[in-house]
C-alpha cells in the first residue's frame, strides 16, 4: 500500500492546477455567502440608531461608528467581490480582493462584537501583540530548527520546561538576592533549560537518527512530568504571586499616543520578540551561518560535497532554537503571571508551529502569523466582556477562518525546507 | 587557496608536461577497497593522475567510478588502502580536506540546492564575506560572472537554480567547481545531460586548465568524448581495474569491449518500419514553462503505430514541456492530445498511463522512482493496484517479488538485491530499473526522454534493441534524445524542435547529420525545405 505515495507526487504538478480552480470556487462563493450572510444580519438584528463606540486611549478622541452602515457595507463587498472572483479569470485581481477581505475581516468582527457598547481599540491591539510573545518566540525557534532540517515539534516541551526551571531558581535565589537579579538568572536559567531539552532531541534524533516526531513527542511528555514533579516537589509550599519582570517603558516613545501604548510600553521579553524576528531574518538571509542552514534543510548533501559540516551545523541550530523557546516559556511564569502551573504553556508551543507553517518558515511571515493567533487570544478574552450576542467560540473562530482564507487562498501551498525532518546518512546516497 | 598554489609550488619544478607520465604522480591511489552491504564497490584499486593530464576512467554501469570517486573527495570513507596527494599520503575525512588539498569534483547527480540562487549555490562552503558574519553576494556575483565570460558558461546568477533547465544546471555545477580553483578535478558524467556543442565548449574548458597546471579525472560513458579529450584511459569492471588504454591507438570499439568484455554492437540493426495508424495526436498544443513562458508554441505532432519518432533539438526548446504536457505531467494551455483518437488533454498521468503509455522520463530522479523505496517496489510504480500485483486491497508481495526479479534478470540490473533501495544504486542501474518497468508493460506509445541517458555502451545497446523491439510489436515511439547519434540510428522519422515549435520532419533517409544540425539551430536548408513544417515555411519565405 506503501506506494500508493508516489503515483500520487508523480501527479502533482498537474493536481496542483485542478485545485487552484476548486480553490478560488470554494472561496468566492464563501466570500458570498459570507455577504449575504452580514447583510441579513444588518438589517435582522441592527437598526440604524446602533452604533460602536471605538475608542483609543488617553489623549485620543472616541471615533463612533454607525454598526448596520458599517455591517452593510461589508456584506455589499464581500457578496460582490465574491462575485467578481467567479466571474473574473484574473489572478491578480482575485489576489487583491481576497486580501483586503482578510484584513477587513478584523475591524468587522470588532464592530460587530461591539455594538451598542465601546470597546478600547489600543488596549486590544496592545494585549494582541503581548498574547503573541510566546507564539512568535516560539516559532522563531521552529525556524532555527526546521531550516536546518530537523523538524521540532518538542516546542512546547521545551517551553515549558524553560518555564518551570527558571522560575524555580528564581524563587530559591529571591531571599538571597534583588528581585531584579534573582528574575535575570531565573530567565538565563530558562533559556538554558530549553536549550537542555534541544539537545536531547539534537541528540535523539540527529546522531541516532530517531524519528523526529517520536523524539518530539517524547521530549513533550517528558516536560510535562518533570515540571509538574518539580513544582509539586519544590514549589508547593512557596507563596504564590510573586512579582513579574518590569516594564520597560521606553522613554520618549512610550509617551505617543497609540504607537506608544500598543509598541514601546512591554516587559523585556516582549522586547526580545522584535530583536530576534529581526536577528532571524538577518541571520538567514544575509549571513554565511544561514545560508548554510538553508542549505542543511534542503540538501544536506550538496551542502556536505561543498564542506558544509551537516551534523554540527543540526546540533548548533536546534540548540539556538531551543533557547529561544526556553526564552518564550520564561515569558509565561516570570514575565506574566509571576507563578508556575501545571502545563502553563497550554498548547502555545504548538500553535507556534501552526504560525512558523502559516509564515512558510520565514521569520517575518511567522511573526504575522503569531501576531494573528496573539490576537484571536485577545479577542477571546474581550468577547467575554461584551456578552456578545454570537455564542463566542464562534467569533473565536475569526482568526483561524483568516487563516484558513490567507493560507490557502493567497499563500499557496506551505512549502517546508526539502530535507525537514529526514536524518541525514552520509553513506546513504 | 594560498596553501594550495603551495602545493602547486611544489610540483612546479617537476619535468611533467601534459600527458607524459613522469615525476610524482599528483594523486595516487592504491589498494583502494570499498565495501556497501552485499557489494563490494571497489576491489583494491590503484590508480594515478599526473600532472596536467586528462585521466579517462570507464566502466559498466555499476562498475565502481562514482565511489572510486566519492572516496578521493571524501564522501565515503574506503575500508582500505590509501590515498596520496603530490606524494605524501593523505586521509580524507570530509569533503572539506579534499577541498583544502586542492581536490575538485562535478558529482554525477546534481548537487545543487534548487531553491537558492545561482550565486548561494557556488558560493556555499567558501562564500565571499564582508566582515565576519554578512555574506558578501555582489563580490561573489561578480567573481561568477568573470568565470561565465571567461569560459563561456552563460548564467544568470541571480536565476533560482529550481527554474534553471537540466543542461543550464549543468554548467553551474562546473562553475562551482571552477570557483574553488581545484587542482585535481574529477568530472563524474558532466556531459551526460549536455549538447554536444556544451560538451564541446566543456573540452575547451578543459584545455585551458589543463594548460594552466590542473589535472582532471574525466568520467563518461561517451567513448567519442572519452577518445577525443582524454591523455590516457582506465577501465573498471565490478570494481577492479581490468585494463588501461591509450587514446591515440584506440577506437571506440575496442573501448567497448575493454568495458563490457565482449564484443558490442554500437549501431544496432533494424528492418524498415511498417506504421499503421495514429497513436499519438498532437493538435496545436500550446505549453508554457515553470515561468510561464510558452515553452510549446501551437505544436502539431502525429506518431503512428510501429514507427518510431525521433524529436531532435537542442535542450531547452521546448522538448521537455512537451513531454511533460503528454504524460499528463504539465496541463497544457489550450490544444489537444489524443491518444489513438481518445482525448487525453490534462488527464491525470495515470488516465494516460492505462490508455497504454509509457514513460521513461527525462530527470529520472525527480519523476522516475522514488528514491528510497526497493527496487522492487520501483518497477510496479503504475500497476501496484492492479492484478497480478495487487488483490483486492492487500498487494500481492509474491507476485511483486517475481516480476523484479525477471526484470533484474533480463535487463541485466546491477544491484545486492531487490529489496535494495534504489536510490543506493549506481545511476545508470536506477535508469535500467525505470526502464525495465515502463517497458514490461503492453504499451500503445512509448515516450522515452533521453532514454540511454548515463547508461554505459553495454546497456545503451540493449535498450536501442529494446525499443526497436517494442516498435515491431506495435507500438508507437517518441523518443526525444541531446544525443543526435541516438536520434539517427532510432528513428523511422525526424522531427527537429526549435524555438518551441518543430521545425521541419524528415524521413530518416533523408535526415542527414549536416542537415539535421542546421535545423536544430533554426535554420531551414533549401534542400530540406520541403520537409519544413508549413508555418516555417511561411516566415521564412516571408
Ligand atoms: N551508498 C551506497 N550504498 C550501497 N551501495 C552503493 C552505494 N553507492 C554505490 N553502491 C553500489 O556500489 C556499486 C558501484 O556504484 P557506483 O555508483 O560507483 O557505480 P558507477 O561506476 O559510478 O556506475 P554508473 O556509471 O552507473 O554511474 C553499485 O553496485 C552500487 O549499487
Ligand atoms: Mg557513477
Amino acid at each position: 500500500m506503501a506506494v500508493a505515495a508516489p503515483t500520487i507526487n508523480e501527479a502533482a504538478p498537474a493536481g496542483r492546477k485542478r485545485i487552484k480552480i476548486t480553490r478560488t470556487l470554494v472561496f468566492s462563493i464563501l466570500f458570498v455567502a459570507f455577504g449575504v450572510w452580514l447583510i441579513l444580519g444588518a438589517i435582522n438584528t441592527l437598526t440604524p440608531e446602533t452604533s460602536t463606540l471605538l475608542t483609543f486611549g488617553a489623549g485620543t478622541p472616541d471615533l463612533p461608528v454607525p454598526t448596520q452602515i458599517i455591517t452593510l457595507i461589508s456584506g455589499i463587498y464581500y457578496a460582490a467581490a465574491g462575485v467578481i472572483c467567479l466571474i473574473m479569470a484574473q489572478q491578480r485581481l482575485r489576489t487583491i480582493l481576497l486580501l483586503i477581505g482578510g484584513v477587513l475581516l478584523i475591524p468587522v468582527i470588532i464592530i460587530i462584537a461591539a455594538a451598542d457598547a465601546s470597546t478600547n481599540v489600543t488596549t486590544l491591539l496592545s494585549v494582541s501583540l503581548r498574547l503573541s510573545t510566546p507564539i512568535v518566540l516560539g516559532a522563531m525557534a521552529g525556524i532555527w530548527c526546521e531550516r536546518s532540517g530537523v523538524s521540532n515539534i518538542a516546542i512546547e516541551g521545551m517551553m515549558l520546561t524553560g518555564a518551570c526551571n527558571g522560575f524555580v531558581v528564581f524563587t530559591i535565589l529571591s531571599p538571597n538576592l534583588a528581585t531584579g537579579e534573582a528574575q535575570l538568572v531565573g530567565v538565563i536559567i530558562s533559556i538554558l533549560s530549553g536549550g537542555l531539552m534541544s539537545l536531547l532531541l539534537a541528540w535523539l534524533s540527529i546522531t541516532y537518527k530517531t524519528n523526529q516526531i517520536v523524539a518530539g513527542t517524547v521530549i513533550n511528555i517528558m516536560a510535562v512530568g518533570i515540571t509538574s514533579f518539580i513544582r509539586r516537589e519544590v514549589l508547593f509550599s512557596s507563596e504564590a504571586g510573586r512579582g513579574t519582570l518590569a516594564p520597560w517603558p521606553i522613554p520618549v516613545l512610550s509617551d505617543m499616543p497609540v504607537v506608544g501604548e500598543i509598541f514601546f510600553s512591554g516587559r523585556p521579553i516582549f522586547y526580545m520578540m522584535f530583536v530576534l524576528v529581526i536577528v532571524t531574518h538577518v541571520m538567514l538571509y544575509f549571513t554565511r551561518w544561514g545560508l548554510r542552514t538553508r542549505a542543511v534543510g534542503e540538501n544536506p548533501r550538496a551542502a556536505d560535497t561543498l564542506g558544509v559540516n551537516v551534523i554540527r551545523n543540526r546540533w548548533i541550530n536546534v540548540f539556538i532554537g531551543g533557547m529561544i523557546a526556553g526564552l518564550a516559556g520564561a515569558w509565561f511564569s516570570l514575565e506574566t503571571t509571576g507563578s508556575f502551573d501545571d502545563n502553563m504553556t497550554s498548547g502555545r508551543g504548538f500553535i507556534a508551529l501552526a504560525a512558523m507553517i502559516f509564515g512558510k518558515w520565514t521569520p517575518f511571515g511567522a511573526f504575522a502569523g503569531g501576531i494573528l493567533f496573539g490576537f484571536s487570544d485577545a479577542m477571546g478574552q474581550r468577547f467575554q466582556f461584551l456578552g456578545v450576542p454570537i455564542p463566542p467560540q464562534f467569533l473565536q473562530m475569526v482568526p483561524y477562518v483568516i487563516t484558513i482564507i490567507v493560507l490557502a487562498g493567497l499563500v499557496g501551498r506551505a512549502q517546508a525546507p526539502k530535507a525537514d525532518g529526514v536524518p541525514y546518512d552520509k553513506e546513504g546516497k | 587557496m594560498d596553501e594550495r598554489n603551495v602545493h602547486r609550488g611544489d610540483q612546479g619544478g617537476s619535468a611533467s608536461g601534459p600527458g607524459s607520465p613522469v615525476g610524482i604522480p599528483v594523486l595516487e591511489v592504491s589498494g583502494l577497497t570499498k565495501r556497501f552491504p552485499g557489494v563490494l564497490a571497489n576491489d583494491h584499486i590503484s590508480l594515478k593522475l599526473h600532472k596536467g593530464e586528462v585521466l579517462g576512467l570507464l566502466g559498466e554501469n555499476g562498475a565502481g567510478k562514482s565511489t572510486l570517486m566519492n572516496m578521493i573527495y571524501g564522501l565515503y570513507q574506503p575500508d582500505e588502502g590509501e590515498i596520496r596527494v603530490n606524494g605524501k599520503p593523505v586521509t580524507i575525512h570530509g569533503p572539506n580536506d579534499a577541498i583544502s588539498r586542492g581536490i575538485g569534483m562535478v558529482h554525477q547527480h546534481f548537487q545543487l540546492v534548487p531553491v537558492l540562487s545561482v550565486t548561494d549555490n557556488v558560493m556555499l562552503g567558501t562564500e565571499s564575506m564582508r566582515g565576519r558574519i554578512f555574506l558578501n553576494r555582489g563580490a561573489a556575483r561578480k567573481r561568477i560572472l568573470d568565470i561565465a565570460a571567461q569560459y563561456g558558461l552563460e548564467v544568470d546568477p541571480d536565476a533560482l537554480v529550481q527554474d534553471l533547465p537540466v543542461g543550464v544546471q549543468q554548467r553551474v555545477e562546473i562553475i562551482k567547481a571552477l570557483y574553488r580553483r581545484a587542482d585535481i578535478l574529477i568530472l563524474d558524467e558532466p556531459t551526460a545531460v549536455l549538447t554536444p556543442q556544451e560538451a564541446e565548449g566543456l573540452f575547451g574548458i578543459m584545455r585551458t586548465l589543463i594548460d594552466r597546471g590542473t589535472s582532471i579525472i574525466f568520467i563518461s560513458h561517451k567513448l567519442k568524448e572519452v577518445l577525443e579529450i582524454c591523455d590516457r584511459v582506465q577501465v573498471l569492471r565490478l570494481g577492479k581495474v581490468v585494463g588501461e588504454a591509450d587514446p591515440k591507438t584506440s577506437t571506440e570499439h575496442s573501448l567497448a569491449e575493454l568495458m563490457v568484455g565482449r564484443d558490442v554492437v554500437l549501431q544496432v540493426e533494424k528492418s524498415p518500419a511498417h506504421p499503421k495508424d495514429h497513436v499519438l495526436d498532437v493538435n496545436s498544443l500550446v505549453v508554457t514553462d515553470d515561468r510561464g513562458l510558452t515553452a510549446v508554441k501551437s505544436l502539431n505532432l502525429q506518431v503512428r503505430a510501429g514507427e518510431i519518432l525521433g524529436i531532435a533539438g537542442v535542450q531547452g526548446n521546448g522538448q521537455t514541456e512537451l513531454v511533460e504536457a503528454i504524460t499528463g505531467l504539465r496541463k497544457p494551455v489550450s490544444g489537444k492530445v489524443l491518444i489513438d483518437g481518445k482525448d487525453v488533454t490534462g488527464k491525470p498521468p495515470r488516465d494516460i498511463t492505462e490508455a497504454g503509455t509509457g514513460h521513461v522520463p527525462e530527470d529520472r530522479q525527480k519523476n522516475g522512482m522514488v528514491m528510497s523505496f526497493a527496487v522492487r517496489d520501483n518497477m510496479v510504480l503504475q500497476t501496484y493496484y492492479e492484478l497480478p500485483f495487487s488483490k483486492s486491497i492487500l498487494r500481492d508481495e509474491k507476485a511483486i517479488d517475481a516480476n523484479a526479479e525477471h526484470l533484474v534478470k533480463q535487463y541485466d540490473v546491477r544491484t545486492p538485491g531487490i529489496y535494495t533501495p534504489i536510490g543506493k544504486l549506481s545511476g545508470g542501474n536506477q535508469q535500467k530499473v525505470i526502464v525495465a518497468r515502463e517497458f514490461s508493460r503492453p504499451l500503445r506509445l512509448l515516450i522515452a526522454a533521453q532514454p540511454t541517458r548515463g547508461l554505459d555502451v553495454g546497456s545503451i545497446e540493449y535498450i536501442h534493441k529494446q525499443i526497436i523491439a517494442m516498435r515491431d510489436q506495435g507500438a508507437a515511439v517518441l523518443l526525444v534524445s541531446a544525443e543526435l547519434d541516438e536520434i539517427l540510428s532510432l528513428s523511422d522519422t525526424v522531427a527537429v524542435m526549435y524555438a518551441g515549435n518543430i521545425i521541419a520532419t524528415l524521413p530518416i533517409d533523408k535526415a542527414d547529420r549536416n542537415t539535421v544540425g542546421l535545423l536544430m539551430a533554426g535554420v531551414v536548408p533549401d534542400h530540406a525545405r520541403e520537409f519544413a513544417t508549413p508555418m516555417t515555411k511561411e516566415v521564412s519565405h516571408g
